[in-house]
Order: structure tokens, then sequence, then C-alpha cells
């Protein structure tokens, strides 16, 4: 028998019914439908633009936000409990994420404390022991939020997460307030963490080159879905999926010129109704036939799945796939 | 009011200037040289609080002038010192010489009236044009923004637009009064990379068909390199550097420069430690004598208690740092 993955999400769907306001009472699709896994001690990197449900999954994972469909099982089990002390989350702004009349001593035992039954000397030198790990000073302990800079904020928050000896950590756009000076003392804390505790993690990010450094595969989302899937180097620097090569051409770079994606770059559908067909057909200049039957997300090559019929060929009902001539403008793609 | 020397539209020279707070003054400048040629894309770059902002908003006299006081240099916009001129002059200068583009598109229109009337009213404010000849501009200006339906977004409320969609409306604004000079400041920071890109480029477009200058303000380097001619890399209100973009990105002279490019995960192999810059910033309210990066720098040495002037290192090249200096003028 195989060990179950540390993590697993199986078709996993999360609606928000938006009750009042001008939108009537409509439900928003804000994850339709994702599944991944995640093994002892990888990364899997999550990059989409704002409103792809990065971080709503994110939520679903450690049981912030309640699933619609689908399972969420940490080591093969579904309970909430094993979930809340073996899994914990970093947020992007650790300015309002740490209670300013805490402090730092209690803001990293808050998990400690809500479990009980430690003495108060026990969680200072609990504190000051994960406070020194993740770079700060023993002296730190004593003092409040607002003494710190947002790079010692945000270590302030990983010390707290690993107050309970977490298995995999969430991250949430974990550096995106920071200055890239600072970034990078984040991002090589978190990597020697990692290296140190064999910690898994769940990097949600719009930054590519971010989630190319750090993680081991990624998956791209667009409106609630994962379109590519498969290990970063692969997916990042040969992108088979057409939203995923509009993604990348417009990420700025110091080796290429300002990329002309004007006819691209159009906006992510309301994810009120969600379209029909493939979700991404409105704004994909190689759309054709096909591409108005729902998409599968389906092995392409190797470790990489991806959900365009005219990367893998496959259909919804299997239909033949046509020999359009847009489809050559696809590398490797729709020529085997 | 025309241009002092040649073409250039705005020079700062040694700026420097402090902000009163109950702490004592923070000393927000301390010594920005700067300069734009008409019709050049130049780029400010550098982390929080290094001043890009404050030397743009000094330049257009936007900063509070209770709280924001010039201690030292002196500022040329389009040949005057905007710190002399009289209200209407500066409203001149303002609309129809130079105009902003700001961060939060949501806070720079005005909520409770249609986007028609903010752009039309800003059009009639320094051209002579009637309410219908200043319509068709705004649609025709909405619609090189690649707006395709113009007269539907006219009717609109800000709220009802994407943030994108409202960027693109402020750059129609900014560019429809046939200004010289555009600043930029952070316009894409709010925006996703899809959008981001197709704002970079409808800028970089109409400042080129039109001969606009624009500064563009930015805390990212990967942006600034695909975007401007030349950049200024600035350092607790200092320049550190500045140069042709190509020149400074393929060997950065100043080591804070270097730095700040080597931190960026992308040029890194993966998996690997990124180079940090160790320590923090200076404390603005009691900057140390001499170089102000000196306490964070690999290659300090005693020469650099002394603050370093922004020197030619090579043709259409400066940096502020002793020890470029010292091997210019040994080679």
């Amino acid at each position: 028998m195989t060990e179950p993955p540390l993590l697993s999400v199986e078709d996993v769907e999360v609606r928000y019914r938006v009750t009042s306001g001008w939108f009537g009472g409509a439900d928003v699709h804000a994850v339709n439908g994702v599944s991944f896994s995640v093994a002892e001690g990888e990364t899997i990197g999550i990059v989409g633009e704002s409103g792809c449900g990065k971080s709503t999954l994110g939520q679903a994972i450690l049981g912030l936000t309640s699933v619609s469909a689908g399972s969420i099982k940490l080591r093969g089990t579904e309970r909430d409990h094993s979930r809340r002390t073996h899994m914990q989350i970093i947020f992007q702004d650790p300015q309002s994420s740490l209670d300013p009349r805490l402090p730092v001593w209690r803001l990293i035992t808050e998990p400690l404390h809500i479990r009980g039954g430690y003495a108060r000397k026990e969680l200072i030198d609990r504190a000051t022991e994960l406070a020194v790990s993740v770079g700060l000073r023993p002296e730190h302990v004593d003092r409040y939020p607002h003494e710190f800079s947002g790079g010692q904020r945000q270590r302030i928050a990983i010390a707290r997460a690993l107050a309970v000896e977490p298995a995999l950590l969430v991250l949430d756009e974990p550096t995106s307030a920071l200055d890239v000076s600072v970034q990078a003392q984040i991002v090589n804390l978190l990597l020697g963490l990692q290296a140190e505790r064999k910690l898994s993690y769940v990097l949600i990010s719009h930054d590519v080159s971010l989630v190319r450094h750090v993680a081991d595969r990624v998956a791209v989302m667009y409106l609630g879905q994962i379109v590519e899937e498969g290990p970063a180097l692969d997916v990042l620097d040969a992108p088979k999926h057409p939203y995923t090569r509009t993604l990348l051409d417009a990420v700025p770079s110091f080796e290429r010129p300002l990329a002309s994606i004007a006819a691209r770059a159009g906006e992510l559908p309301s994810n009120r109704t969600l379209p029909t067909g493939c979700f991404y057909r409105e704004r994909c200049p190689w759309a054709t036939t096909g591409c108005e039957l729902p998409q599968l997300l389906v092995p392409a090559d190797g470790l990489r799945a991806v959900r365009c019929h005219l990367v893998t060929g496959v259909n919804e009902t299997a239909i033949p796939r046509l020999a359009s001539p847009s489809a050559s403008l696809l590398p490797n793609g729709a020529g085997t | 009011m025309t241009a002092a020397d040649g073409d250039s539209l705005l020079e700062i020279s040694d700026l420097s200037l402090e902000f009163r707070t109950y702490r004592g003054p923070i000393k927000a400048l301390n010594g920005v040289s700067l300069n734009v040629r008409a019709g050049e894309i130049v780029g400010v770059v550098g982390e929080s609080g290094c001043g890009k902002s404050v030397t743009m908003m000094a330049a257009t006299r936007l900063l509070p002038e209770g709280s924001a006081r010039i201690t030292g240099g002196g500022i040329r916009l389009f040949g005057s010192d905007p710190m002399k001129l009289s209200e209407r002059d500066l409203q001149h200068v303002r609309g129809r010489l130079v105009s902003t583009i700001f961060q939060e598109p949501m806070n720079a229109l005005n909520p409770t009236r249609r986007i028609g009337e903010q752009v039309i009213e800003v059009i009639r404010r320094h051209q002579r044009l009637d309410k219908s000849a200043a319509a068709g501009k705004a649609a025709s200006l909405l619609r090189d923004m690649l707006i395709s339906e113009p007269e539907r977004i006219m009717q609109s409320y800000p709220f009802e637009l994407s943030g994108g969609m409202r960027q693109r409306v402020l750059i129609a604004m900014a560019f429809s009064c046939e200004p010289k000079l555009i600043i930029a400041d952070e316009p894409t920071t709010a925006l996703d990379v899809t959008v981001q890109a197709l704002i970079l480029s409808l800028i970089k477009q109409k400042a080129r068909s039109t001969g606009t200058a624009v500064v563009f303000i930015s805390h990212d380097m990967a942006v600034v390199s695909q975007l401007c001619d030349r950049l200024y890399v600035l350092y607790a209100g200092r320049v550190a550097e500045a140069g042709t973009t190509a020149s400074v990105l393929a060997a950065p002279a100043h080591p804070y420069t270097r730095a700040l490019i080597r931190c960026l995960p992308g040029l890194a192999p993966p998996k690997q430690l990124l180079e940090q810059i160790p320590g923090t910033l200076p404390d603005l309210l009691d900057p140390p004598a001499g170089c102000l990066f000196r306490a964070r720098c690999r290659e300090a040495n005693e020469r650099c208690v002394a603050v370093p002037p922004l020197a030619a290192i090579e043709p259409a090249r400066r940096a502020a740092c002793w020890r470029r200096i010292e091997e210019t003028q040994a080679a």
C-alpha cells in the first residue's frame, strides 16, 4: 500500500453566496474543481492574477473557508483537527496579521496559548527559541509589533506559524508587501527553514520569478481552475497553455523588450456566471472549434498536465481534433 | 516660460528636503540631482523611503508646504523655480506642461462623477474647446488607450470600472492637455502583470508618438529596464547611480545597484539563497555622515566617511561611490 501524500486536494470547489448588494443573490464561483497534492518537503507554487481564486484555495486548505464540494486530506484523513495543528498560514501583510497590543513572545506563542497547558515561562522560552530561529534577537520578544520593520514583522509571523511544528505552511503572497532587498531575506529564511525542518509549502503568489525560484511544482490558475500544472521549470520556461504563455510574456524581464500583448490583455470574465466551454476562450488568440466544450486537465507530456485541447488533443466528448491552422502557433502542442 | 538651457525640462540640483515631525526633522532628501530632457523616458528607481516620490512631488510643488522644507539645492521646472511661481502660473505649469499619474487610480478619480465629465473638465480647463469638441477629444484619447467603447466608459462611474481601465482613463487625462512632461508614480504597482504590460506599452507608445518626456517612478528594476532610456537609482534621499538603462543594468557601478539587481529571484538559480543586503536603511532622523550606504556595503573603506560626489565614471554614466571614483582616476 502506498503512503498517501501529505496534502491532497481533490476536486475542490468554493462558492460564496453574495446575498446583498447590487448583485441580487448570485454565487461567486471562486474555486471550480481544483485537484493537486503536495509531498513531504515539497513546494507547490500557485500562480495567477487577482481574482483567479488562489487565495481562496489557500484558505480552503487551512479550513478558513468551507468548501462547497470536494475534499482536502492531510495524510489521507479529512479531519479538521489534524489540519489545524499540522498546517499554518503566512499572510501577505504582517501589519494587519499581528495584534498590535500583544508583545512578540505572546504573538509567537499564540497557537500554543490556544492549545493550553503551558506555563508563562515555558512560553517565553519557546518564543525566544523560535524568534532566534527566524533571525530575530532574543531581546526582541518583549517588544511590540510597531517597533519592527515590515521584514521583521514577517519574521514574527513565520515564527508564530512554526510554534505548533506544522508539516505544511500556506504562504499567501509572503513577500508582496516587502521591498526587494527584504524579500530576498525572507525567501532565504523560508528556504533555510524548509531544508532544516522538511516543511512543505503551498506558495501562493502573482510573482512568477519568486515561484520559479522557490517551487518544485507549479499550478497556474485561471478563473478558479488549474489550467496548467507540472514541474516549475518546465511550466515556467516552456509554457504550453495559451493563458500561461500570455501571463509569462507579460512578466517584466531584463532579457526581453516590453511585450506587445495588448490584444491579449483582457480581463478575467465574471466569476458570478461561469463561461461555458473553455474559460479562457474569449481572451485566447488561438480559440477555435472545440473550445466551446469544457476543457479537461490531462497529461500533456511527462509530468505536466494542461487544460487545453489544442495542446493535449483531448476534449470533453473526445471529438476528433480539427487540423486548425491556428493550432500550429502552439509549439510542441498540436502536432503530436 | 520656455525651457532655459536647450531642451532641459526639469533640472534638480543637489536638492535637500526635510519633513517636520514631532521627533525632529526627517531628512528625506540629502542632495538629489536629476535632469529630464524633452522626449526621453527616465526611470527613478529605489526601495520605499528612498525619496523617489518626494523628489518628483517637490518638483511639481505638491508637498504640503507647512511640513516639507527645502534646505538646500534647487529646482528648475521649464526654466523657473516652482517654489517661486504664483498660484496662477503654477496651475498653468501643472496642467499644461506637466501632469502626473498616480499609483491608485481609484483615489485619483472623483467617485461621484461620471468618467466623461472628469476627462472633459480637465480638457476644458486648459484648452479653449466647447463641450462637444472636448467630448470628441476625450473619446479619441480613450480610444488611443485601446478602450473599445469610449462613449459607454464616459457614461460610467469610476466604481464600475476595473483597476486597469481606471488607470487607462487617468493616462488619457494625463496626455489630454499635450503636456511636455508626464510624471508616472508607480502607475502599475496595483495592477496584474498582464494589465501592467498593456499599460506600460500604452504609456510608451503615446509618449513616443507625442514626443512627451516621462519620469517613471518605480521600485521594479525589470519594469524600468523595459521602459526607460535612462535611469536614476536613489538610496536614502541621494542618487547612487545614474546612466543609460542598458549600461547600468549590464554593469551596475554602485554596490547598492548591484545588490538591488542580484537580490531579485529571477536571476538566481532556483532554490539557491538570494544575495541579500545586510542591515537596514539608515535612520533619516539622524543620517550618518559620509556615504549613506556605508554601513551595508561590502566594499566600504575609510574614504567612505566623506560624502562621495555623483561623479562621471564613463561617458553618460555617474555613480556616487569612492571605489568607482578611485578606479576611474587610476585608469
